[in-house]
């Protein structure tokens, strides 16, 4: 769906670089390669992007102009409908409102870009260093020392699931499996939000009226995902 | 004397200390001098009596409003980014620039598409 938008403003102006927080190029590739992606599709194992945007969880997009400024702070983003009946994001609106900034019809943000862009603590950088050191030695097979790391990482950032999430494969968890419900229950559990989306593309009720998605169950998603890993798997071989 | 791995944000240094992390300032960047402790036009005074050359690292990240995270055991830390110096980028409103590989290993920088409009998307495969 990027790649689709990737071509059709191209020549209006705009460049997506899609940046895959993943533990590996082998990870990521797959769904590049899937997604027939020819736009510059980067990833980030270090952390290194979600660490000087404060992006603590996916997915999300923020807009940034000829002169490399940000116009549109970092905000929640599907592009696609699949899974918008459970997630309850329709990307109707953020895409409409992409479309009118790059060809000039509307401008990128009505608020404040400084005063709505998210900026992290000092406890939120500490859980970064941590997860470096838990990254660190992973990398160096030292799996029970990173372990701790990466659990004292997510405990010091609770809402980061950059961390939480993300560091699921690297510890064998299945990132979109029990663990994961479990973590965001628990999360819901307490009063939070798992996204906090920016409020004047957010979606309301009327978008799924508008444009209609495919409702399906928790079951369906989760053989939704099943066969989407395989077709990235048989993408990831294909080459 | 015991060996240690020091990581600075993407930059992984190897440290000579004792059983407390010691480290020089010069390897994060910053010279000690009679102000304290000095990068570009920037000095950080130093409580009197910390002698020059390697010092507490705990001591350093605080003086530098950093965070520092120590694994004793592993002889690995790690300095995080100042949150102060990431709000005040982010803030700035000029989009911070990195530079990534894509998945042919080839690396982009973020400044290469100046003069385009630009869409960062972060997803992941999890």
């Amino acid at each position: 769906m990027w790649q689709a938008l990737h071509t059709e403003l191209g020549a209006e102006g705009l460049t997506v670089i899609t940046v895959a927080i993943d533990d590996s190029l082998d990870a990521a590739r797959p769904w590049v390669r899937l997604a027939g992606a020819t736009h510059p599709s980067l990833v980030d194992t270090e952390h290194r992007f979600a660490d000087l945007y404060h992006c603590v969880n996916v997915p999300t997009v923020l807009w940034v102009d000829e002169e490399g400024r940000i116009v549109r702070p970092q905000d929640v983003h599907y592009v696609s409908t699949e899974y918008a009946s459970v997630t309850r994001f329709h990307p109707r609106k953020p895409i409409a409102a992409l479309r009118a900034w790059v060809r000039g019809e509307a401008p990128a943000y009505e608020g404040s870009v400084a005063g709505d862009t998210k900026v992290p603590t000092e406890t939120d950088q500490e859980a970064r260093a941590a997860f470096a050191v838990a990254w660190w030695l992973h990398q160096h097979d030292r799996a029970e020392a990173a372990e701790r790391w990466f659990v004292r990482a997510g405990e010091l950032a609770p809402h980061d699931f950059t961390i939480r999430r993300g560091s699921m494969p690297i510890r064998g968890i299945d990132p979109a499996g029990p663990a994961f419900f479990q973590m965001v229950a628990d999360w819901a559990a307490k009063g939070n939000a798992y996204y906090l989306p920016l409020p004047d593309t957010a979606t309301s009720p009327d978008d799924f009226d508008v444009e209609p998605v495919e409702q399906f169950t928790m079951e369906q998603l989760q053989a939704r995902i099943e066969s989407q890993r395989d077709a990235a798997d048989r993408a990831g071989h294909g080459d | 004397m015991t060996t240690w791995t020091v990581i600075d944000e993407q930059a992984v240094h190897t440290v000579e200390a004792g059983e407390t992390l010691t480290v020089d300032p010069a390897l994060l960047g910053w010279q000690r001098k009679p102000e304290g402790l000095c990068r570009d036009e920037v000095c950080i005074p130093v409580p009197a009596g910390v002698a020059t050359g390697p010092m507490d690292a705990a001591l350093l990240a605080r003086l530098l409003g950093r965070p520092l995270v120590v694994d004793v055991a592993e002889r690995v830390a790690a300095f995080g980014a100042s949150a102060a110096e990431r709000a005040d980028a982010l803030r700035s409103g000029l989009a911070p620039d990195f530079a990534l590989p894509d998945v042919d290993g080839v690396v982009h920088r973020l400044s290469d598409y100046r003069g385009r409009k630009v869409v960062l998307y972060a997803y992941a495969s999890w």
